[in-house]
């Protein structure tokens, strides 16, 4: 029995690209529970927070740190979790507890549940209690509910180009928040369009292919699970544009657990939501809220804490459940 | 009042079915005994549970009322493919109706889940 389990945790290499499919689904079960889930030789490395206090803050200092939180669905308050503003809280409480403040947060979508404004305001005030000032959206179809998303605009991206999308950089490391939750077609999956597509492609033009990238936004940007929906039409063009970088690092949110990719230079990552967990890709009739037991629930949900390595490119993702 | 609208949902499936020309208001004085002998009473339900319109599928007459109820602890939207119907983002156990004026094959989805696919048809 030990024996056939550790045979299941051994990555197999067929593709010779650092992953391998059994290893990977292992991997997706062991994430939701808060385990710890390590690449080895792949472009990143992922603790769970309660292993890197084992492992020492060390090994995971760098240059820049930064976290990822997802799907807050303010407003949501079905049995799956009553309490969304309690587990936002929760997240926040964990962010301020790191021993090295990240710089900055990034927010992947879904902030509130049905776009109301005092959905918006509920996160924002939760959230201004968080040490990093600086947060960075993405919209998520629940927040661009009824008005094509000008509240959201309004309130968290403004200046942004189009539907929402821009670019930044912090300390060498260069930023795309994309929009893919915007004129989605019947029968599709996420979607970015023609104009975002032109935009990106300039905006990474000029870059050095030694830049490390950072895309993020609503929808997984693979295709995780096409029944549900999981995915995004044309992401294959987008990544496209990205192929001369060296690192690259794809961050969503909208599934509602914790995954793990690598193709070739891209490293793609999921985040928990702050909210309810989702069921796993196929596992239930439809990707509706999933009940959990009261005392399971923070442990299926969490925030995700990236850090740059000094003077090497790959981003060190750190998921942390609430439990 | 919703016993009449099941009874008139099945009249209109029989008609679709047997392609009959019969007018609707017979059926339903013949079966429910309290409806208006008017095809504007017609109407049809659908709804939405689990990510998923049942039926997927539903034939009306001209005039019927469509009304779709969102089960879901998720809001949904109802579209039809060519934007002209639109429903606000339904939230858990909100409705919507319309009502289909013209014959035809109306194919319609959920713009935030567009997997959700659905089809009215109009005889």
């Amino acid at each position: 029995m030990s024996h056939s389990t550790k045979k299941d945790e051994i990555l197999h290499d067929h593709n010779h690209d650092g992953i391998d499919r059994r290893g990977f689904l292992k991997c997706m079960a062991w994430a939701g529970t808060g385990a710890l889930c390590v690449m080895q030789g792949g472009v990143l490395k992922s603790y769970s927070l309660s292993r890197l206090a084992a492992i020492g803050e060390k090994e995971a200092k760098g240059d820049l740190s930064f976290v990822q939180i997802s799907d807050s669905h303010m407003g949501f308050n079905k049995p799956a979790n009553p309490d969304v503003a309690g587990t936002l809280k929760a997240a926040v409480d964990k962010i301020n507890a790191l021993t090295l403040p990240p710089e900055f947060m990034l927010h992947t979508g879904d902030i509130s549940h049905l776009s109301k404004a005092e959905e918006f305001d509920a996160v924002e005030q939760i959230l201004k209690s968080a040490k990093p000032k600086d947060i960075f959206y993405v919209p998520g179809e629940h927040d661009v509910l009824n008005d094509e998303g000008a509240q959201f605009r309004q309130r968290f991206s403004k200046g942004s180009n189009g539907a929402g999308w821009y670019s930044f950089e912090k300390k060498g490391v260069h930023f795309i928040g994309l929009v893919n939750v915007m004129n989605l077609k019947s029968g599709g999956m996420g979607n970015l369009g023609a104009e975002q597509l032109e935009w990106m492609e300039k905006d990474v033009k000029s870059l050095s292919k030694s830049m490390p990238i950072v895309v993020f936004a609503h929808i997984p940007l693979w295709s995780v699970y096409p029944e549900w929906g999981w995915g995004t039409e044309d992401s294959a063009q987008a990544l496209g544009y990205l192929k001369k970088f060296g690192s690259v690092t794809v961050l969503n949110g909208h599934i509602h657990q914790t995954m793990q990719k690598v193709e070739g230079n891209v490293t793609f990552h999921t985040a928990a939501s702050t909210a309810f967990p989702q069921p796993k890709p196929g596992s239930a009739p439809g990707p509706g809220p999933m009940k959990v037991p009261d005392d399971q629930l923070r442990g299926l949900l969490g925030v995700t804490d990236v850090k740059q390595a000094h003077g090497q490119h790959a981003l060190a993702v750190v998921d942390s459940s609430l439990g | 009042m919703e016993r009449v609208s099941r009874v008139v949902c099945i009249a209109a499936l029989i008609l679709g079915l047997a392609g009959l020309a019969i007018p609707i208001s017979m059926n339903i004085a013949s079966v429910g005994g309290r409806a208006t002998a008017h095809a504007e009473s017609a109407t049809a339900e659908v709804k939405i549970d689990n990510f998923t319109f049942t039926p997927a599928t539903i034939t009306v007459p001209v005039g019927a009322q469509v009304t779709w109820t969102n089960r879901d602890d998720i809001p949904h939207t109802v579209v039809s493919d060519d934007q002209a119907i639109k429903s606000k983002a339904l939230d858990t156990d909100d409705k919507f109706t319309f009502t289909f004026s013209k014959t035809g094959t109306y194919t319609y989805f959920c713009s935030l889940h567009p997997k959700m696919k659905g089809k009215v048809v109009v005889q």
